[in-house]
């Protein structure tokens, strides 16, 4: 029989809570309040309880084995799917991230359960709103009548939401068999080291798909110097082999939370607002009227940036000098 | 080894998008739709797969418009068998349809590694590649960037936040989502598709009757409200420098 | 009485040995050619045998009168004396021969008597003295002033600048042994024989009286002796024309004959049916093999080239002396991609076609540099923007991957609405081209063009969103099947259209819809706005009111000029709008590439690039002094301009504009 509890598939990488937890802790709430029933956080983990402390939960089920200390997606497969199918809540959240993805989509075709992904928020009555479409569209669906999967994506709440002072109750929950797994971590490669760490950085000048090619990238190089920043940069830019993996900023990349964030051709697709959203000021320029970083960003403009940048790099240098 | 790169076509971004009167779904007049970039990543990776060691590869993806094309590209590419799903193009926008559907032409082609896309812009109840993986019994990884071949077994490269990458031994088969390939998709010119045209053949396989259980019920699509839209600052390049030196000086960042 | 005594002092084996030896020669020199030919004819066919009187002519002009060499004055004096030097005493030679074996052995006649021998010593003498100025001046040149198009490059391997330099140095000593041993020859026979005309050989009397010491018989050994010498250097000269640097004595003319009588704006299409370009050196056609045997290395091309001086990986004339060698290196294995000749090199070009402009004999580097970036598209060897940008224009049918329906954003402010001129006939087509549409800068300018028009009364109209980009670079990059779909949606519209005349904004546009679609059924005049307006001015249809009294400069864009020879019609307007028209010193058919061209401006730069084409353009203009601005005719023009007039730091002191802003002000 199904129960009104609201389950949060925590993310948690080698020892780490993922800031996405708290805020699916924070949406789990508002979606609550709208069922009746309780946030029940989901901890899959080895000697991993004491994550459990901040998280604003009203109870936390841990599960604990020595082949869920790392993510893999076959063990977290195994381990939700007995879990779900005996609790039946009225709906899990996973993280729209690469953790998260991998194991509810599975899940949805293993257990017959219906699946929405990228939700942002929840309405007043508890309908997921999600942003599809890199961001330009949003669609709000019914919750079905079933236990429902949702994967989350940042934007609708913050982390700060989902954390509490005081710790929940943490109840052990029996792993299942999770021999002959399938898919097993070899190793982690670490990112490429000696480089500046942008996440603690003040001021960042982004540079995206319109910057159109590498030289072009000098331009944001000197206004991040004259301001007194770094620079860092979107997905498609890394891929091409622009900048370096570490000055990655969204979904694959790092997240960043500085003063100022200048978003130069930067479309401002779902993936890498997540990276930035939380910044103080947001300042984008694009030429697109329709680019959906301008419904993030503080202060925006369409002035063609390869006229803006270097003139604003000029006036900065100008004034500094004074 | 029989790899699988499988793709689908979503709406152009470059056009605007608009909202139809049913307000729940996307106006189709409008819509060009191109292969999930993503995908395009899929192939690239199932290419150079086969390059490295002598895989036979097979393209799959539903009819639609542009799907041929897609299909030829594969094949200048360097794919070996085309398959097209025919049936309702309206039914694709439900991932769980899809899956299953194409879960049975799998079957029979008996794949040792399927490809795609990690996700879509337009997923609305989960990805293809995972339901696919469960729908065949095989283990899935999404969010790789690199897939090489190893005793019989792939060793991915699974991409976490902050350039952390983790390796992943995965048996066979198996179903990888691919956030970006080796390398970027190779252009093809526009003659090697023509070519392609003339000598490659698509098999057209209908598709099952289409479940759509799982997926998400739309109530109404809109466009982000613009009330968290930030302050436009017009004007001359002149004057916009002025007023952005004057919010970095408000923010104390000068 | 003066006559000709030919074979003064020469004992009859030696006039026998002379005749052997010359059978022998023309033997070897035959065998040399035929080699050389033989190679050619591995390459591709390909139609050259049209326009005979045309092509005669040409060779008159550039090969015999060699306008284009005497273009550049020291090297063209040093040439053609040479030249002309060599050609009088081989005349010399061949009349001496005639008047002794044929009409004096056979008729008992000669016309070498008299004052016409006489005339004939003195002409002769002249023409030697010309023959050693010029190669006083060549070896000066080449060893004493050094121009850096003369020296190898140094990335040759050292066995092939050794290989250029011996070959060269081979040249100078023997045409100088040859005119010094003649000379000589001619003093010792003066010296022994004294004639009563010998005055009249100036040279060969006052070296004459050197030998008056030495008498005979020491002067007829010594006599003899530089005859042998002269008569040997002369006969392995002769023989060695075919397989040293000096069979471009041949090769230019015939190279010169051969050249494409097409505009210099349609480009030889991919030749096979699968369009896959050069790959190997046997897949060039044997007019560009030819291209490449009949280069001397002058390097004028190598002056010319705006990415050599940019400082990137392309030489042309290191591209073609390159290819020459590979066409002879059986045994190394080098392949022609990657080991003689780099992909960096093939797209650091931009068209511009200075090269082959200045080309004394019509070498052809575009036509062979397209056809080998033909093979790398083919392979998918392109930069990641590029191939962006291909897969932009073949998906939306323009270069910034926009929506076909945001190609008339810039019309929006426009209070009259401009025809659609697939609904309705027109005079004039107005095909905008991608910059002129696209490009945020321009699209104030493109509605200054359309109000010009309107002001002048001008029935026009646009193809709206159904035009596509016309595939001039799309074709320079060597994606044909591109280009040719591009053509074919172009093509299709038009044809629906109702309109008497082309007008573009574009050089680019303006060039393949001139002189490339007419052979895909567009038989309509195309004219680029700039003579449209030389035309409504000079109709005085358009009226200027106001005068500008700007001091300007002009540049000419490639595609305008070089490429269709439009050099008077934008000045004409700068003229009659009140500027005064200072020229750079690079200007017509010399203008330097502002480096966008051939598709260069949707590639990454190239890192070795020191000093951008456009920055060393602007900083030219700049240092003109009094001028104010700098006027194009060309929308990448602008935008290149205007970008490098910002990284070199002149802001403020040049202004970069496009005609027609000058035009809409003075209206």
């Amino acid at each position: 029989m199904m129960n009104q509890d609201i389950y949060v598939v925590i993310e948690h990488l080698r020892g780490k809570t993922a800031d996405i937890s708290y805020l699916m802790l924070a949406g789990a709430r508002a979606l609550a309040q709208a069922t009746g029933g309780e946030v029940i956080a989901v901890l899959l983990g080895h000697n991993a309880q004491s994550l459990a402390n901040n998280m604003a939960a009203d109870k936390v089920l841990y599960v604990e084995h020595p082949a869920l200390a790392e993510f893999t997606s076959d063990a977290y497969q195994r381990t939700l799917a007995g879990l779900i199918a005996g609790k039946e809540p009225r709906a899990v959240l996973f993280a729209s991230s690469s953790i998260g993805t991998d194991a509810a989509s599975v899940l949805s075709a293993r257990l017959k359960l219906p699946l929405i992904s990228s939700c942002q928020s929840f309405s007043a009555d508890g309908r997921p709103i999600c942003q599809i479409c890199g961001g330009k569209i949003m669609a709000e669906s019914d919750l079905p009548d079933t236990t429902t999967l949702l994967t989350m994506t940042p934007g609708g709440y913050k982390p700060e939401e989902g954390q509490s002072g005081k710790a929940p109750d943490v109840i052990k929950v029996e792993a299942p068999s999770l021999d002959n797994l399938r898919v097993t971590l070899k190793q982690y490669i670490e990112p490429e080291a000696g480089d500046v760490d942008i996440s603690k950085e003040p001021i960042i000048v982004s540079v995206g798909r319109g910057i159109q090619n590498q030289d072009n990238i000098e331009i944001a190089e000197e206004l991040a110097r004259a301001l007194g920043g770094v620079v860092a940069a979107s997905r498609p830019v890394v891929d091409q082999g622009w900048m370096s993996t570490s000055r990655l900023v969204g979904k694959s990349g790092k997240k960043v939370k500085p003063k100022i964030y200048l978003a130069l051709g930067i479309s401002g697709a779902p993936e890498h607002v997540e990276g930035m959203g939380e910044s103080e000021v947001i300042i984008a320029i694009n030429t697109d009227t329709n680019a959906p970083i301008f419904n993030v960003a503080k202060y925006g403009t369409t002035v063609d940036l390869f006229d803006l940048v270097p003139a604003l790099t000029e006036k900065l240098r100008e004034v500094k000098k004074v | 080894m029989n790899v699988v790169a499988l793709f689908k076509l979503v709406p152009d971004l470059v056009e605007e998008l608009e909202i139809d009167q049913s307000g729940t779904a996307l106006n189709t007049d409008f819509l060009r739709l191109i292969i999930n970039e993503l995908d395009d990543h899929a192939i690239e990776q199932a290419i150079l797969l086969k390059e490295r060691s002598g895989a036979r590869m097979t393209v799959i993806g539903s009819d639609a418009e542009g799907a041929d094309d897609v299909l030829y590209t594969a094949v200048a590419k360097g794919a070996d068998q085309l398959i097209k799903l025919m049936g309702d193009p309206n039914a694709v926008i439900n991932n769980h349809a899809m899956a299953r559907a194409t879960a049975i032409v799998l079957k029979e082609l008996q794949p040792d590694l399927i490809l795609t896309g990690v996700q879509a812009h337009n997923d609305l109840d989960g990805s293809i590649g995972p339901l696919v993986a469960e729908y065949l019994g095989m283990p899935y990884v999404g969010y790789v960037s690199g897939v090489n071949v190893q005793n019989g077994r792939i060793v991915v490269r699974k991409e976490y936040p902050g350039g952390l990458i983790a390796e992943m031994e995965v048996d066979l088969p198996a179903v990888v989502g691919i956030q970006s390939a080796e390398q970027p998709p190779r252009y093809v010119t526009v003659n090697k598709v023509r070519q392609a045209m003339k000598t490659a053949a698509i098999e057209e396989r209908p598709l099952p009757a289409l479940d759509v259980s799982g997926g998400a019920a739309i109530r109404r699509m809109f466009k982000p409200e613009s009330a968290t839209r930030a302050k436009m600052i017009e004007g001359s390049t002149e004057e916009v420098t002025a007023r952005l030196l004057d919010i970095f000086k408000e923010i104390g960042a000068l | 009485m003066p006559f000709r005594e030919t074979f003064w002092n020469i004992p009859h084996w030696a006039e026998i040995g002379q005749y052997i030896l010359g059978l022998l020669t023309i033997l070897v020199f035959a065998y040399g050619v035929f080699r050389r030919v033989k190679r050619w004819r591995m390459g591709q066919p390909e139609k050259r045998f049209d326009q005979i009187g045309k092509r005669l002519w040409s060779v008159l002009v550039d090969a015999f009168g060699q306008a284009r060499t005497a273009q550049d004055a020291y090297a063209g004096i040093m040439h053609l004396t040479i030249f002309w030097g060599m050609v009088a005493l081989f005349i010399g030679t061949a009349l001496a021969t005639v008047d002794w074996d044929v009409t004096h052995l056979f008729f008992g006649f000669q016309f070498l008597i008299n004052g016409a021998y006489i005339l004939y010593e003195l002409i002769l003498d002249i023409f030697g003295v010309l023959l050693l100025v010029g190669l006083g001046m060549a070896v000066y040149r080449r060893y004493f002033i050094r121009p850096p198009r003369l020296q190898p490059a140094t990335a040759w391997q050292n066995a092939l600048a050794q290989n250029v330099d011996r070959d060269d140095a081979y040249a100078l000593v023997m045409l100088t042994l040859i005119t010094l041993s003649g000379y000589f020859v001619e003093g010792l026979r003066i010296a022994v024989s004294k004639p009563e005309w010998s005055p009249w050989s100036p040279v060969g009397n006052a070296l004459a009286s050197w030998f008056i010491v030495t008498g005979d018989p020491t002067n007829r050994t010594l006599h003899l002796t530089l005859w042998t010498i002269h008569i040997l250097v002369a006969f392995i000269l002769i023989a060695s024309i075919p397989f040293t640097k000096l069979f471009h004595i041949l090769a230019a003319p015939l190279n010169i004959f051969f050249r494409s009588m097409q505009p210099a704006g349609t480009l030889i299409p991919a030749r096979n049916d699968d369009q896959v370009g050069v790959k190997e050196w046997r897949d060039f056609t044997w007019k560009q093999l030819l291209d490449f045997e009949a280069c001397v290395r002058c390097g004028r091309c190598q002056d010319a080239c705006p990415a050599f001086a940019s400082g990137a990986s392309l030489s042309p004339r290191n591209f073609i002396i390159s290819l020459k060698t590979h066409l002879w290196d059986t045994s190394s294995g080098h392949r022609l991609h990657g080991d003689v000749i780099s992909s960096k090199e093939l797209w650091a070009c931009t068209s511009c076609r200075a090269c082959v402009q200045v080309c004394p004999i019509f070498v052809d580097h575009l036509a062979s540099i397209v056809d080998m970036r033909r093979y790398l598209v083919n392979e998918g060897e392109i930069d990641a923007l590029l191939q962006k940008t291909l897969a932009n224009l073949g998906r939306y049918g323009n270069s910034f991957g926009q929506s076909e329906r945001l190609r008339v954003k810039w019309t929006q402010p426009i209070q009259a609405v401009i025809k659609d001129a697939r609904k309705e006939a027109v005079e004039y087509l107005w095909f905008v081209g991608d910059y002129a549409s696209y490009h945020v800068m321009f699209s104030d300018i493109t509605r200054k063009t359309a109000q010009v028009f309107q002001k002048a009364d001008l029935d026009f109209g646009i193809l709206y969103d159904a035009e596509r980009n016309t595939g001039n670079d799309v074709r320079r990059v060597g994606e044909e099947g591109l280009y040719e779909s591009l053509v074919e949606k172009n093509a299709a519209v038009m044809s629906k259209c109702k309109y008497n005349t082309i007008v573009t904004t574009d050089p680019h546009t303006y060039n393949t819809l001139k002189n490339e679609y007419p052979a895909n059924g567009n038989n309509h005049p195309v004219l680029h706005y700039t003579e449209l307006l030389d035309q409504l001015i000079a109709a005085g249809k358009l009226q200027i009111n106001k005068k500008l009294n700007y001091k300007v400069t002009y540049h000419d864009p490639c595609y305008l000029g070089r490429y269709n020879g439009i050099y008077d019609a934008p000045r004409r307007i700068i003229r009659a709008l009140g500027c005064e028209l200072t020229e750079m010193p690079r200007h017509g058919d010399r203008a330097f590439c502002c480096g966008a061209g051939g598709g260069k401006i949707w590639m990454e730069e190239q890192p070795e690039v020191k000093e951008r084409p456009a920055e060393s353009r602007v900083r030219e203009a700049a240092g003109i002094p009094g001028v104010s601005t700098l006027v194009t005719t060309c929308p990448k023009d602008l935008v290149m301009f205007c970008d490098a007039v910002k990284t070199a730091g002149l802001e403020g002191k040049i202004l970069v504009k496009d005609l027609i802003e000058l035009v809409d002000e003075a209206m």
